[in-house]
């Protein structure tokens, strides 16, 4: 392939996934608007403010938003093709989301343990609905991540690695975005409010 | 934990109704295995089809399970028609209210998701590359892989016919009615994930042909020297992309509820029902312009072909189906207006209801100024147009109507709607798919259809469409609600409901003629070759081979105008370079893996085989890692071999 061609092929993959992305954003404004409607219909149940812990989902958002920049740094890597920084930022971004992951995991568990899981109000459903949504991805996130570290490992820094990491990238900071939207409304709101 | 799950032997149907359906789905089922191997097609069938990237043949699969489906909804369809004309009084027909309900939620959803939407998918991925001027989809694998998430969500929904029971909850599943309380059977299970998996593939092919149509044009093919067709094809995808996600997020929720015991939307613990009507709509309205837009582009394609004359009023097109498209998503609340959202609620989407209405009738205009003072030619393709003019703008006067909140607090239920939407969905939508099946059928297959016999097939689906459809506006304003499979005989309803079913029968006469036509053209086809360019036509597609070879152009065309092909054959561009060598991709088995997957992971939530779902997840998993590690997705034609192939079948050239 000449150099034009790679040039639209990867555009064509980016636009592809952008379009991809887009269609996601709407699955999560549709869990959000569920979220705002049902945000309320405690059934008798605990209301937002009484069982989130604000330091420490405070914890959690800076931790995805570290590995946010540890990931724009892989990029800048990608840029200077310089392999083995490349394979380090994919590492820290990797375990801080894992680390993000796990505080999500301990959230739930803990509101489980104490009788507030997803079966106990529609706002405990959208809850646990919208933001295991997000962990979902972050799932899927850390899959991909693990798939082209090995990747670039193996064959090094070729067009198809190359635009599949600039399609990981924007996916993570997508989620991160996604994110700062959750801690705002679900967290941060019912607390100042 | 039972490696089953719910599944028993008592989830094999008894009724001698529903056992007749299942005997006669396996011998269908089994002689086409025994077909397929006393002929010695399975290869052929794996090579050429099963496994291919290639989007005209990934088309003709869409279009053969919709038609295979189209049958079923039919029959499903005629069952209603009896039982409504039969069950009076004293009798109760041949039905249970519950087998009922089933049949009427089968009907809505098999013609909705899999007849209407693959036919949309399959005429796309047929017809769109070629007129662009590309030689292939943006992402052929993603296609392949659509294509088979589609066909096991249409497996999960015969396999419900079989195994277990179908929803009776209606095709959209309101609830409280579909939550667990009311509908424990799996019976909404299987409608939730037919749904689903194919709707995630249905996602899969928005962001496929968008990508398509903005990076893979022709050189000089702008964006408005696109045919209507490409257009009106961009318009509907953009509509998939952005509502599809809706209805992902909202089956979601629904299946929450039932496998996991969550309250969206149950009667307690702060559910809220409204929630869902209302995301259900946000989808629902959206996907109705998603299946019409496709099939107004087949008209503005057919008519100016068919009337020697291009299109008028082409820019005026564009904006028109813009207009719908944005107009689409501010109108969804005119399902539910007795919800009680009070009337300005209400006046906003009345309003935008009627607005919606301003740019369709621009587009009747349009059509009928392409005709005014052509050469007209009455082929089959314009005796459906004609008939969808007639039939489509008394669905619509009949929609505006009901788009007036206080005339719709009288007729919602009834089967004043039930006529509307046919109305619209079956001279809109279904009669342009059949038009642009018989326009685009020498181009897929090399020979024209038989045009008698599908002048005959337009006239009993016309005709039995206004003796089944009209008198469910009369019964409508009678008071007869929809979704009845028993009335009073005081009620005077019988005689209308007995017309309908004789309207249903005439429909069936014109699949009949469909049926024979397509025996009759196969068989003559050797005397009916048609050659590049069959209809003297305007655009792309016509310019190369019927059928069209696996690279579709030799060349990439240079476009200079509108109707390139047209331009081309009043001698305005010609000119030959040697043929090259032409990349495109080899064929893969992983999309059909994909699908399989889908399909046993639907199949193990439906049941409850709670082990089933991750290891169908991993092998989904493993797929594509599979495919992600392969370099070699290509394959090269040589020049020599194109060179052979388009000495063999002549394109245009002036
Ligand atoms: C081909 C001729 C057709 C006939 C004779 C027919 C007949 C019927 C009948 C009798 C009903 C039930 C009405 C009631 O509630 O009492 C119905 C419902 C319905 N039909 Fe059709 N139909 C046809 C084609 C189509 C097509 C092509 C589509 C869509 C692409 C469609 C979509 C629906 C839907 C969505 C419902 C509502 C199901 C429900 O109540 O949940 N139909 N049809
Ligand atoms: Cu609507």
């Amino acid at each position: 392939m000449n150099r034009t061609e790679t040039e639209h092929v990867r555009d064509t993959s980016l636009l592809g996934f952008w379009l991809f992305i887009m269609s996601d954003c709407l699955l999560f404004a549709s869990l959000f608007a569920t979220y705002a409607v049902l945000g309320h219909s405690y059934a008798g149940g605990p209301s937002a403010s009484e069982i989130f812990s604000l330091p420490f989902v405070l914890l959690e958002t800076l931790i995805l938003l570290t590995s946010t920049l540890t990931c724009g740094l892989a990029v800048v890597a990608l840029y200077k093709r310089n392999r083995e920084q490349i394979l380090g930022w994919l590492f820290v971004t990797g375990a801080l989301g894992a680390l993000f992951l796990a505080l999500e995991l301990h959230e739930f568990v803990t509101l489980i343990a104490e009788g507030h899981g997803f079966q106990a109000s529609a706002f405990l459903s959208a809850f646990f609905t919208l933001v295991g949504t997000h962990g979902l991805h972050v799932s899927i996130g850390l899959l991909w991540m693990l798939f082209m570290m090995a990747q670039v490992y193996r064959t090094g820094l070729t067009n198809v690695t190359e635009r599949h990491l600039m399609c990981l990238a924007l996916f993570w900071h997508f989620l991160d975005i996604v994110w700062i939207f959750i801690f705002s409304f679900v967290y941060l709101l019912p607390i100042i409010v | 934990m039972n490696i089953f799950g719910k599944l028993s032997l008592d989830a094999i149907p008894h009724d001698p109704v529903a056992l007749a359906g299942v005997v006669f789905m396996f011998s269908a089922g089994i002689a086409a295995l025994v077909a397929l191997t006393y002929f010695k097609l399975w290869r052929w069938l794996w090579e050429e089809y099963l496994t291919s990237l290639d989007p005209k043949k990934i088309g003709i699969m869409y279009i053969v399970v919709a038609v295979l489906m189209l049958v079923r909804g039919m029959a499903d369809a005629g069952m209603m028609r009896l039982q409504q004309a039969i069950s009076v009084g004293d009798s109760f027909g041949y039905l249970s209210p519950e087998h009922f309900q089933q049949v009427f939620s089968a009907h809505g959803t098999i013609m909705i998701f899999f007849v209407a939407m693959p036919i949309l998918f399959g005429l796309i991925n047929l017809i769109m590359p070629l007129q662009i001027g590309a030689r292939d989809v943006a992402f052929p694998f993603l296609n392949s892989v659509s294509f088979w998430l589609f066909a096991a969500g249409a497996g999960l929904i015969n396999l419900s016919l079989v195994l277990g029971e179908f929803s009776t909850a209606g095709w959209l599943a309101y609830p409280p009615l579909s939550e667990l309380q009311y509908s424990p059977g799996v019976g909404v299970d299987y409608w939730i994930w037919a749904l689903q998996i194919s709707g995630i593939g249905s996602l899969l092919s928005g962001v496929n042909f968008i990508t398509t149509i903005f990076k893979m044009r022709a050189p000089g093919m702008t964006l408005m020297r696109m045919p209507i067709f490409v257009w009106t094809s961009l318009s509907s995808m953009v509509l998939v992309v952005f509502a599809f996600p809706i209805l992902t997020a909202t089956l979601s929720m629904l299946a929450l509820d039932r496998t996991l015991g969550m309250h969206f939307f149950t009667t307690d613990l702060g559910g809220n029902v409204m929630m869902y009507v209302n995301l259900i709509w946000a989808w629902g309205h959206p996907e109705v312009y998603i299946l019409v837009l496709p099939a107004f582009g087949i008209f503005s394609e057919i008519v100016p072909v068919f009337s020697q004359k291009r299109l008028f009023g082409y820019t005026s097109m564009v904006f028109a189906t813009a207009g719908i498209t944005f107009f689409s998503y501010l109108v969804w609340a005119h399902h539910f207006f007795t919800m009680g959202a009070g009337a300005k609620v209400n006046a906003f989407f009345g309003i935008m209801t009627m607005v919606i209405a301003i740019p369709t009738g621009v587009k009747i205009f349009n059509w009928l100024f392409t005709m005014f003072r052509g050469r007209i030619i009455f082929s089959s393709p314009m005796h459906w147009f004609l008939g969808f003019v007639v039939s489509f703008t008394i669905g619509g006067m009949s929609g505006v109507l009901l788009s007036i909140p206080g005339v719709d607090f009288e007729l919602h239920n009834s089967l004043f709607l039930v006529a509307h939407f046919h109305n619209m969905i079956i001279s809109g939508v279904l009669f342009g798919y059949f038009a642009g099946i018989t326009y685009w059928f020498p181009k897929i297959f090399g020979f024209k259809l038989n045009e008698n016999l599908g002048v005959y097939a337009f006239w009993c689906w016309i005709v039995g469409f206004f003796v089944a459809f009209m008198p469910l506006y009369i019964l409508g304003m009678m008071g007869a609600t929809r979704r009845l499979d028993h009335y009073d005989a005081s009620m005077g309803w019988q005689g209308l409901f007995i017309v309908a079913g004789v309207g249903v029968c005439i429909i069936g006469l014109g699949v009949l003629f469909q049926v024979l036509q397509m025996y009759v053209s196969i068989r003559d086809r050797k005397k009916n070759i048609a050659g590049a360019d069959p209809w003297n036509a305007r655009t792309l597609e016509w310019s190369v081979p019927s059928p069209a070879p696996m690279y579709n152009f030799a060349h990439i065309p240079h476009v200079y105008g509108r109707d390139p092909l047209w331009a081309r054959k009043q001698g305005i561009e010609h000119h030959e370079p040697p043929y090259t060598d032409i990349r495109m991709p080899k064929n893969s088995p992983l999309g059909l893996l994909l699908g399989l997957f889908g399909f046993l992971f639907g199949f193990g939530i439906i049941w409850h085989m709670y082990w089933l779902v991750p290891a169908a997840a991993l092998g989904a998993i493993v797929c594509i890692v599979v495919r992600a590690l392969d370099e070699h997705t290509e394959e090269t034609i040589s020049a020599a071999v194109v060179e052979r192939i388009e000495r063999a079948n002549p394109s245009v050239t002036v």
